[in-house]
């Protein structure tokens, strides 16, 4: 009798077939050389991951010329370089792979990308899962609202439709103060940044809540600057850090030696001017004017690697 | 692989302050089966009159609907949807699309995809029912025609009756496939199962469990919508009619 191929005969070898992959992934753990984690696979197959963005403005986005280009990517191009410099690689090829919010930590955490440097805040939630680097940004949430609206503060959001990205540190402060209040405010969630203004923009919702810079970026990128403006205070700082794999020691060293390396010789303060206060090549040309924050300057005299 | 696995992750408080992570996903079920089933039935009228119109006598009546399948069938979902919401109230009259606009934000979400979700899928239902209607004997037709009916009556007594049992198994899928669609709702901000998965992942970043579970809720549904409509299929089977008896 022949068996013929059914969903349990096919469910039987996909599970072998699992089994053996398992198996061979422990033999050649058991055998791995001194250099381990990430180096080493920079090492052993000449390519690095490194994750980008489409349009987080101006960490990380494609410029007018198609290239990748934004503060955040160049800080991963350095660390890229000293990657090269350490492991004395002849060439090093960098693979550049566009993630999302909801993308990013999955693909850091099953070792698709190596290294992800963008608009990504350290907290202790994530750090279950991925490790951050020294701090390299730090920004609070803020609304942005139209200016003829009359909303100068938070409190100024009771009973309003406010809108808010979907799955950021943003919507989580929002809901939390909401919660707390019970302002009853009615949270419109947004699939990404541009989403955000659009709900703005197009009046569905009074305000916009995220993190400052990014609106400061969205307010340089407006159809016209002049009617937008950014208020209130904010309620709690946030970090942002190059997030790598969960405890891979010898790769967050470089990544740290890197940024406070840069920080410390005013290669920092350079790539600061260049993105934050000079214009950028998105739309033409925009500058997003965002003079460093007293919060900035004091991570630049000491720089750490905790969420806040 | 550098995953720390958390199992009790349902069990444990939102960092939002509103209730358990495992609450997220009750409450994105709860919108996915209301949805999903809402559109299907408004689906399940819309098409069989837009099938049935394809295959009637009058010009008019084969010119509307061809062209209503035609548009929402050929075009991708997710484009209908952005046009339902960002497009439509702003060329509806001033007052009309602020109202639009100003009005509950989930319940402008809700109709929104609701409107988008029925038209495409009733869009695909109305090329089934045709199909039906098409794989019935025009003699049949005829001959219902020569006893004195009219095409109503050819129609209600006649040809639907066989047409509509023959398209059930055709249909099962367009069902399934109704709640796999409503998954479009996130991308203008309804939260439905899908949804709050993502928003799980991201608040306790633990994408895994989250995902895992939400695939298995999705299983789950399209399980049960396939046991439904084979019994469906047994009771409503013309023995002779379709291959198997």
């Amino acid at each position: 009798m022949t068996l013929k191929p059914t969903f349990h005969t096919a469910l039987i070898r996909s599970f072998l077939a699992v089994t053996g992959l398992a198996l061979c992934a422990g033999v050649a753990a058991q055998t791995a050389p001194p250099l381990e984690g990430t180096l080493k696979k920079i090492k052993d197959t000449g390519t690095i991951t490194v994750a980008t963005r489409g349009a987080s403005i101006p960490f990380n986005y494609l410029d007018d010329n198609n290239k990748q280009a934004g503060f955040a990517w160049e800080i991963a191009q350095r660390v890229v370089d000293q990657a090269k410099k350490d492991l004395k690689l002849a060439k090093l090829d960098v693979k550049a792979l566009e993630v999302t919010p909801q993308t990013r930590i999955p693909l850091v955490a099953n070792q698709t990308v190596d290294l992800e440097c963008s608009s990504t805040t350290n907290n202790a939630e994530r750090q279950n899962q991925v490790s951050f680097s020294t701090t390299f940004f730090v920004v609070g949430a803020r609304l942005l609202v139209r200016k003829n609206s009359g909303i100068k503060h938070w409190s100024d959001l009771v009973g309003k439709n406010v809108v808010v990205s979907a799955g950021t540190t943003a919507e989580r402060m929002l809901r939390q103060l909401n919660e707390k209040n019970k302002w009853g405010i009615n949270i419109i969630l947004a699939k990404d940044i541009n989403e955000n203004f659009l709900t703005v923009e197009t009046g569905r919702a009074v305000a916009a809540t995220q993190d400052d810079i990014i609106l400061f970026s969205n307010i340089a990128r407006a159809r016209n600057p002049a009617d937008w403006e950014v208020v209130g205070v904010p309620q709690q700082k946030e970090a942002y850090g190059c997030m790598l794999r969960k405890g891979d020691v010898a790769f967050k060293k470089l990544v740290d030696g890197v940024i406070t390396g840069m920080m410390r010789s005013g290669e920092f303060a350079s790539l600061y001017e260049k993105y934050f206060l000079k214009p950028i090549a998105v739309k033409g040309s925009v500058t997003v004017n965002f003079p460093m924050s007293p919060d900035m300057q004091e991570l630049l005299r000491h720089p750490n690697d905790q969420p806040l | 692989m550098h995953y720390t696995w958390d199992w009790l992750i349902f069990f444990k408080p939102s960092v939002t302050g509103e209730g358990m992570y495992g609450l997220m996903l009750l409450r994105g079920l709860l919108w996915t089966v209301v949805l999903s089933l809402l559109a299907w039935t408004l689906a399940l009228g819309i098409g069989l009159f837009a099938g049935v119109a394809r295959t009637l006598p009058s010009r008019t009546a084969r010119y509307l609907s061809t062209v209503y399948i035609h548009c929402f069938r050929n075009t991708p979902l997710l484009v209908q949807l952005f046009l339902w919401y960002f497009v439509v109230p702003e060329l509806l009259p001033v007052e009309w699309g602020n109202a639009l606009k100003q009005m509950n934000p989930t319940t402008n979400q809700f109709l929104t995809v609701l409107v988008g979700l029925t038209l495409y899928t009733a869009a695909k239902a109305a090329e089934q029912v045709r199909a039906g209607i098409e794989s019935v004997p025009r003699s049949q037709k005829q001959a219902a025609m020569a006893l004195g009916l009219g095409t109503a009556a050819a129609y209600r007594h006649v040809v639907l009756p066989q047409a509509l049992r023959t398209v059930i198994p055709p249909l099962t899928s367009d069902f399934l496939n109704v709640f796999k669609n409503s998954a479009v709702a996130l991308t203008i901000g309804l939260m439905e199962l899908t949804g709050q998965t993502r928003q799980f992942s991201e608040f306790s970043a633990h994408p895994f469990e989250a995902f895992i579970a939400s695939t298995l809720i999705y299983v789950a549904i399209t399980y049960g919508v396939i046991v439904l409509m084979r019994h469906v299929e047994r009771r409503t089977r013309v023995p002779g009619l379709l291959g198997a008896a």
